[in-house]
């Protein structure tokens, strides 16, 4: 029962960290779009202003 | 206004270089500013594809000055460019050097889907509460006993709160809308049932009692608002699809003012009396009357006529009609609310209204289920009470009844197959706006197409380059390079490559042809009443299509005889949808000669011809009364109203914004095969549709009884919704596989093609 006490609080706490977490980037517009951050990862950045 | 859908443009892309840029007025015009002298505009590019694209135009625009930045949208084929300054920076012309096309489309202050993201933050939401009730209600299950069951169902309950005050508040506003109005649909047993089953569960765990229903309420909304997601996110994904395809509008013209002084004005503050400058290329914004200049028009999208119209001062010209060959001085007879594509506007809301009676199958089912499950779970109330006398029991067993009967799998089996259907259809070009209008396809017995721009490309086809000498041909060719009417465009596809005749000089005369000069011989190509001064001018009217000539010095040299050439596969497809039990007809605003030897070709048994677009309407309601369910597939301004006016309708990429807009299915290819392939897709769908009802009844048959005995626990509940859900989703994964002609899965050549289709009918 105690380790329970302990348990659920934290699996929640857990649970609500990956939840903020994507309400947070979908709120930033991390999933606007989906199809050029696949196709970004193959552009070299060569220069750092980018 | 918009109604600047690609014309002549698309013929032949050797235009690239004389096709008009949207003038900096007009960027200005559709630029928004973001405070602190910094404005954005955004430009749709159809033809990005890749990662290379992203990174040529983001670095290419960054380098231009006062640009501050560009980003690249891959997903919605859009690019946003801030800059600052009094001066728009020429970004259109950069990214035209790169070798991509730029359009403007209208700024919307309110660009981000609101719906999207609130239906996915409730996803999110249910998702969690969801996994996390489970867990415990797992421990529950397996033997968790006294206080530590007790504190489990306290927590749920405590978790469950959120996910059915947000998530669920998507079920319980459409609930309460639809009884506000006397109206049933889905959502009211589902709201129903989520509450209830809430309520009873609280009350168990206040009491100490052994069974809760937190899992199967929390779960069910997180299963349904997938289901809707996924419904919206196919609708949204047509809908920037379609409007990614918007051509840059006659949003402003170019106004001549008493004094002299020029005005770019935007359409709405046109008046009449007002002069316009309409140079070659551009749309015609408003109706009005030639004061000066003559010039081509291409009327193919307002009236359907195939054979562009030369005309000369005095005459009257109408709006969306595009100038194709000279510049014109034209006076403004009516403002734009009172010109031809506001009246077509006018013609279609009147028209519309047919459709509005087609009720979706999922809410004609949802009017008898809904009464059916309360009434049981009222019924298995009162027998208990009979029965036993115990109300506590009593009320906990009606209410297991409608949590089994909850309509899990009922409220999938329509969006689930619509999804996935429209996947496919997706996969090969053709956008579907909403579920219903595969609902109302599947169930068409009449097809009737239009001709000009459907059944035919809109664009001659040169039918006797073989009988032409071939290095005639090449110098009509090069002549023919010069200029943007649609003859000239047949015939510059011809051009040899490389060995480009030079002229000391070419002169355009609108109306009449091209004239080059070289080496004292002087080559004319157009009307053979003008180009042939020389010769005998008898054979005018007989060849049909206005006789195309090629003299030298006024001796003709060469005819070139013009059909309309006919969209790829179109006779396929007219016999594909007469094998299926549709009958297949025509009208047109065409000539009937035109229309009689498409037919002929075609093997189209009906048409009617010279039709105004308030004919075409008569003819569908015609049909209609007949009992026939009509679908209507057409391109131009003038089937706009007929498009609505059907019972369901389909529009080419190439068709006009409004007739885009007003089209229930819109096909990105060329080939006309996309109608029977989308007639094909949603009957299948609509049976998988009714096999998914007959599931959930039968489910709900077998679980149905055994709730009403008393019998139902939570894992059972949980293990029974589960089962049934994903029963119809598998059923409805059939429709992905079905078929013998099952085209190509996407593919990347696939999608390449796709982007193709949209770059070259932009």
């Amino acid at each position: 029962m105690t380790t329970l006490v302990c348990l659920i609080p934290v699996a929640l706490f857990l649970g609500a960290l990956g939840l903020a977490g994507f309400l947070w980037a979908l709120r930033s517009g991390q999933y606007e779009d989906l199809d050029g951050a696949a196709e970004r990862i193959l552009i070299d950045r060569d220069d750092k202003s980018n | 206004m918009s109604c600047c859908a690609p014309g002549a443009e698309m013929a032949l892309d050797v235009s690239s270089t004389t096709s008009v840029l949207p003038s900096s007025e007009e960027i200005r015009l559709a630029s928004r500013s973001l405070g602190d002298d910094l404005r954005q505009t955004d430009l749709s590019v159809p033809t990005v594809h890749c990662a290379a694209c992203i990174q040529t135009i983001e670095t290419a625009l960054g380098k231009l000055e006062r640009v501050e930045g560009a980003r690249v949208n891959l997903s919605t084929k859009r690019v946003s460019v801030r800059w600052r300054g009094d001066e728009v920076p020429p970004f259109v012309a950069a990214i035209g050097r790169l070798g991509y096309q730029a359009h403007l489309f209208a700024p919307e202050a309110d660009a981000k889907d609101r719906t999207l993201s609130e239906l996915i933050r409730a996803v999110a939401v249910a998702g969690f509460a969801a996994g996390n009730i489970m867990l415990l209600s797992v421990s529950v299950w397996s033997g968790a006993e006294g206080a530590t069951r007790d504190l489990f169902h306290w927590v749920s309950a405590l978790i469950a709160i959120p996910a059915l005050a947000f998530a669920g508040g998507i079920f319980f506003r459409s609930a309460w809308n639809a009884l506000r109005h006397g109206r049933m649909n889905m959502d009211v047993p589902i709201a129903v049932g989520v509450s209830l089953a809430y309520a009873m569960s609280l009350y168990e765990t206040i009491n100490h009692g052994d069974h809760a229903y937190f899992d199967a309420s929390v779960s069910l909304l997180f299963f349904l608002l997938i289901g809707r997601t996924l419904d919206h996110v196919m609708r949204e994904r047509a809908r920037t699809a379609v409007k990614g395809l918007s051509q840059l509008a006659a949003r402003g013209a170019m106004v001549l003012r008493s004094d002299g002084a020029r005005d770019y004005l935007p359409v709405g503050d046109i008046e009449p009396g007002m002069l316009l400058l309409i140079a070659a290329g551009e749309r015609i914004p408003v109706d009005g009357k030639i004061v000066q200049g003559a010039s081509d028009l291409d009327c193919s999208l307002v009236s359907g006529e195939s054979t562009p119209k030369t005309v000369a001062s005095g005459e009257r010209v109408q709006a969306g009609t595009l100038n194709l060959t000279g510049s014109l001085t034209i006076e403004a007879t009516a403002a734009a609310k009172d010109s031809f594509l506001a009246e077509m506007v006018r013609l279609m809301e009147a028209a519309e209204g047919g459709r509005a009676h087609y009720r979706r199958i999922a809410d004609r089912v949802s009017t008898l289920y809904a009464p059916v499950v309360h009434l049981t779970a009222f019924v298995t109330f009162l027998g208990w009470m009979a029965a036993t006398g115990d109300w506590h029991r009593a009320i906990t067993i009606a209410i297991a009844v409608l949590i089994i009967t909850c309509p899990c799998a009922l409220g999938l089996a329509v969006p689930i197959v619509q999804v996935v259907a429209a996947r496919r259809l997706f996969e090969n070009g053709i956008m579907v706006k909403n579920g219903s209008a595969l609902e109302r396809l599947a169930t068409i017995d009449t097809a009737v197409f239009d001709k000009t721009g459907t059944l035919t490309l809109g664009q001659p086809r040169l039918v006797n380059a073989s009988s032409i000498d071939p290095a005639t041909l090449a110098i009509a060719a090069d002549m023919a390079a010069h200029s943007r009417h649609p003859f000239s465009k047949a015939i510059a596809g011809f051009a040899s490559p490389g060995g480009q005749q030079k002229f000391d000089a070419v002169a355009e005369y609108p109306g009449f042809g091209i004239e080059a000069a070289d080496a004292g011989a002087i080559w004319r190509l157009g009307r053979r009443g003008w180009a042939g001064w020389k010769a005998r001018t008898g054979g005018e009217g007989k060849h049909g299509y206005g006789g195309t000539v090629l003299t030298k010095d006024g001796i003709i040299v060469a005819t070139f005889d013009f059909e309309d050439a006919l969209r790829a596969d179109a006779r396929a497809a007219v016999e594909r949808l007469n094998d299926v039990g549709v009958s297949v007809q025509m009208l047109s605003g065409d000539t009937a000669g035109a229309c009689a030897e498409v037919s002929k070709i075609l093997g189209v048994g009906d048409f009617v011809a010279c039709l105004l677009p308030s004919g075409k309407v008569e003819c569908i309601e015609t049909l209609a009364k007949d009992g026939h369910k009509v679908l209507m597939v057409g391109d131009g301004l003038n089937d706009t109203p007929a498009l609505s006016a059907a019972h369901v309708s389909i529009a080419p990429a190439t068709a006009a914004d409004i007739g885009r807009n007003a089209a229930d299915f819109v096909f990105l290819r060329e080939s006309l095969l996309a109608v029977p392939l989308a007639l094909d897709v949603s009957r299948k769908a609509g049976r998988l549709i009714r096999q998914n009802i007959a599931i959930a009844i039968v489910y709900n048959a077998v679980a149905v009884p055994i709730a009403i005995l008393g019998h139902v626990t939570p894992l059972i509940a949980a293990i029974a919704m589960s089962a049934s859900s994903l029963l119809v989703i598998g059923n409805a994964l059939r429709l992905q596989g079905f078929g013998p002609h099952a085209p190509a899965r996407s593919t990347a050549a696939d999608r390449r093609a796709s982007f193709g289709a949209l770059a070259r009918s932009s």
